[in-house]
């Protein structure tokens, strides 16, 4: 009887423990989101909201704390991503999904899981090293642009968007593609017509969060784009991001500025909090 | 739905072959994508690569001499995030899969994990910084680093385990409550054990997350060029080494040799967690 108890308060010990195992991930999102919050509230304070969030001058050692150049320039580079990036990577679902032989499919398969897994290191290099030159060289400008950082970062999200698409069509039912071909639709006319509609939430899900991937990478983003301080005017002009100007002077901001990299750190968070409960919300959509 | 697709006239064909050829060059962009980047880095690389360029320190800040401290960095950081990540994984995954029904609880543990997954590596820098390096006085040091890390990776563990633990049949548990074994006992010596190849892919993709990471290890580990006496001494990780060695153009064949080594390392470790992830999927 005695050894029944102590066997059963064991067992409860060690689900309190595994509980709080669980709630570990909560917690340390919690955390992350306190302590940037605590360190970018400063700068807040100090330059206002309106100074920093639509001030067009960043010049931390002159006080001048405006950021709105670095936001426009992670969404210009998000979005050229997203152009890039979000076709292919949904195209190259349906590949996998409906047109690929299963030998090449599971090449395509491993290609994506190894393509998430290269440092994003790696990838600003190759930038650095072919793409920067071929624009400077044949579309002009100095190389270092919007545009190379979206192409870029348009490879980096094809896993993301790969994976989720993927996902968001293999759930479909397959009488849906059959009743389509069972009336004579060519295979086109399935996808077009059938496959992508009806997953079309999961796919926006997908892009949503290969968003979220390209707003938040930073090394690649650094090597390629230029870093200046301008609100790019086009594709060409060299640009930067919230991500690369965190990352530029964080190893030796002090004070209001490091407080003020925090702040842009607080930008970044929200912007990805909300991505994220879109993309949640979408998906929910789709369950229903 | 469908604006009858029934039709299958001249234009309908010529469609279909060229949407089946922009599918199919999707699928080959992606796959060419990725050799490219791997044969461009190996090619340039590999040549460069010696015995002595993996066992000895470097001179000049990198311009000359090998990569041995990174090599040592990269694993020891690798040490300290891991085996914290996989505890903290795995213990709430089993938590997630064997103690609860969906509730409000195991939604709010899911969507924290995803949001978490998420965070960009830049943000687990920044936090890291004042949590470890400033706030707990651990300065730039391969606690701070591996702490961060494994906060970042702790997600993956999370996800792959789950699964993992979801795909062991319900008959294993039952034959063992059968046997008179008790909660724990039967989680313990049946259901992770069973689980334990698909628990090692998580661990696996983990370790490949950790190793390939330059943001979130810059602004807590360091960037010292010199050997860790301690574990609160800072180091350079070979991703962090590449990318000063490339930004700053301190040597390119010095750059691509570190590319080349630290793209193997992790093709490896991620061919592994392929390889682990397909047996366990064959096995159920």
């Amino acid at each position: 009887m005695r050894r029944g108890w102590s066997l059963l308060s064991h067992e409860r010990r060690i689900e309190q423990a595994l509980l709080v195992s669980a709630l570990s991930s909560v917690f340390i999102l919690g955390l992350i989101i306190v302590f940037i919050f605590f360190e970018g509230l400063p700068a807040f304070r100090a330059a206002g909201i309106t100074g920093l969030l639509g001030g067009l001058r960043w010049a931390p050692t002159k006080s001048a704390f405006g950021i709105l150049p670095m936001i426009a320039g992670s969404l210009w580079v998000t979005l050229g991503a997203l152009t890039l990036g979000a076709p292919v990577g949904v195209l190259c679902a349906v590949f996998l999904a409906d047109f690929a032989p299963a030998r090449i499919a599971d090449i395509t398969r491993v290609s994506v899981q190894m393509l998430a897994a290269i440092p994003s290191v790696v990838f600003g290099f190759i930038g650095l090293i072919f793409v920067v030159p071929f624009i400077r060289q044949y579309i002009g400008g100095p190389g270092f642009s919007v545009l190379a950082s979206s192409i870029v970062l348009g490879v980096m999200i094809l896993p993301t968007v790969v994976s989720i698409s993927l996902d968001a069509i293999e759930s479909l039912p397959r009488s849906y593609k059959e009743g389509a071909m069972a009336l004579g639709a060519t295979r086109w006319q399935v996808v077009s017509m059938v496959t992508l509609p009806s997953a079309r939430s999961g796919i926006l899900a997908a892009i949503i969060l290969g968003m979220g991937r390209a707003l938040g990478e930073t090394m690649a983003v650094i090597m390629v784009a230029g870093n200046s301080l301008k609100i790019p005017t086009g594709l060409l002009a060299p640009v930067r991001t919230l991500t690369s100007g965190i990352a530029l002077e964080m190893g030796y901001a002090e004070g209001l500025h490091r407080q003020a990299l925090f702040a842009m750190g607080i930008v970044l968070m929200a912007l990805i909090l909300v991505l994220n409960l879109v993309a949640s919300a979408v998906a929910r959509g789709r369950s229903r | 739905m469908m604006r009858n697709p029934a039709r299958r006239s001249g234009a309908n064909i010529i469609k279909d072959r060229l949407g089946t050829a922009v599918v199919w060059s999707s699928g080959i962009l992606v796959m060419g994508v990725l050799l490219a980047i791997i044969s461009v880095v190996l090619a340039r690389g590999l040549p460069f690569i010696s015995l002595e360029f993996l066992t000895q320190a470097p001179q000049k800040m990198g311009r000359e001499g090998g990569i041995f401290p990174m090599i040592v960095g990269t694993f020891l950081l690798a040490l300290v995030a891991v085996p914290l990540a996989t505890v903290l994984g795995v213990g709430a995954a089993v938590y997630l899969a064997e103690y609860t029904v969906e509730n409000r609880l195991t939604r709010l543990v899911r969507s924290g994990t995803e949001i978490l997954a998420g965070v960009p590596s830049i943000i687990f820098g920044l936090f890291g910084f004042v949590l470890f390096v400033v706030k707990l006085g651990f300065g730039w040091s391969v606690v701070s680093g591996g702490l961060t890390l494994a906060f970042m990776t702790l997600p993956t563990i999370i996800r792959t385990s789950e699964e993992s633990l979801h795909a062991v049949p319900r008959i294993y548990r039952e034959i063992s409550y059968a046997l008179g074994a008790g909660k724990w006992q039967t989680i313990r010596k049946v259901v992770l054990p069973t689980a334990g190849q698909g628990i090692l892919t998580g661990v696996m993709l983990a370790l490949g997350r950790a190793v390939a990471e330059t943001a979130a290890v810059i602004f807590t580990a360091g960037s010292s060029l010199r050997l860790p006496a301690g574990p609160f001494d800072p180091v350079r990780t070979m991703a962090v080494h590449f990318y000063i060695l490339a930004r700053e153009g301190i040597s390119m064949e010095r750059a691509y040799a570190t590319a080349a080594a630290l793209i193997i390392l992790i093709l490896v470790v991620n061919s592994l967690a392929l390889v682990l992830m397909r047996r366990y999927r064959a096995r159920f």
